[in-house]
């Protein structure tokens, strides 16, 4: 078993920071190249809505990032304090968004780039977007939880 | 710089450089809309996304906001070099259903410039 864990602010220019920290974890397993480009779409996806959803852009909160790798599987957590998600079953489905100038795929490109996306968020708490795959599959298959 | 606006005729060529996400989107979003505002005569947009290495959906998301504002006053959007990892974000998105897709910028001009 291997752990990191890493906590950063919630600015927009540690989206960058967060996905090349887990492509460098994710590189020591059997990930082709363009598994890699995917889990950092992933990653992209979920601490992006940290920050602007969950934070609604405030730049001083912090954004948690736990990477777990046991043998050639790799799980991946992100986890904000904000405001939550009210509906997690509508805010799962493609195309939607709260924010009309957003395109609602987030989660579309976390369930097609990851094996498999666990999604728990209390309103006024925050969220955990769980995520896992494993070297040498293909992404796909989603489950949500309340 | 991250990215290059330039107008040629009637077309506006945005080159996108490197990682395109939130840290980007605010800014690119409004130097675009600005040299639109600007220029009235241009009626294409053009992405050249030859040297981009990553996009996410808050990247999609300034394209597909573009491509409501220049197909509203009766324009046409155009996306050009896509890498592969790029092209294959494009594709899960569908917006190359909404607009053409060429391999270069120079194959785009050669075929409709
Ligand atoms: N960490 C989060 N905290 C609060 N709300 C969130 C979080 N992540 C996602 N959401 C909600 O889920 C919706 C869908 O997310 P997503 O699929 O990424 O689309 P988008 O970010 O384009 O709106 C968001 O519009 C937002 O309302
Ligand atoms: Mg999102």
């Amino acid at each position: 078993m291997n752990k990191a864990v890493l906590e950063f602010s919630s600015r927009r220019e540690n989206v960058a920071f967060s996905r090349i920290a887990v492509a460098a974890l994710a590189a020591q397993l059997d990930f082709t190249l363009s598994d890699l480009e995917e889990i950092k779409v992933a990653v992209s996806e979920a601490v992006t809505n940290a920050i602007i959803h969950g934070y609604e852009n405030h730049p001083d909160c912090m954004v948690r990032l736990e990477i777990k790798i046991v043998e050639e599987f790799m799980e991946i957590e992100i986890i904000d304090t904000g405001k939550g998600i009210k509906d997690i079953t509508r805010a799962l489905e493609p195309a939607y968004s709260t924010d009309p100038e957003r395109m609602g795929l987030g989660f579309a490109f976390m369930q097609s780039f990851m094996e498999n996306l666990n999604v728990s968020s209390s309103p006024g708490k925050g969220t955990r977007v769980k995520m896992s795959r494993r070297a040498g599959t293909p992404g796909r298959k989603a489950v949500s939880e309340q | 710089m991250n990215y290059i606006i330039k107008k040629e005729n009637n077309y506006l060529i945005v080159s996108v450089i490197g990682d395109v996400d939130i840290s980007l989107t605010d800014s690119l979003r409004e130097d675009v809309d600005r040299a639109l505002a600007e220029y009235k005569d241009v009626n294409r947009l053009v992405f050249d996304l030859a040297e981009v290495d990553f996009v996410d959906s808050a990247g999609l998301g300034v394209i597909l906001g573009r491509y409501k504002r220049v197909t509203a006053k009766g324009g046409k959007v155009y996306l050009a070099g896509a890498k592969p990892q790029v092209k294959k974000v494009l594709d899960l998105s569908g917006l190359p259903h909404l607009m053409e897709i060429y391999s270069s910028v120079d194959l785009l001009l050669d075929k409709i410039g």
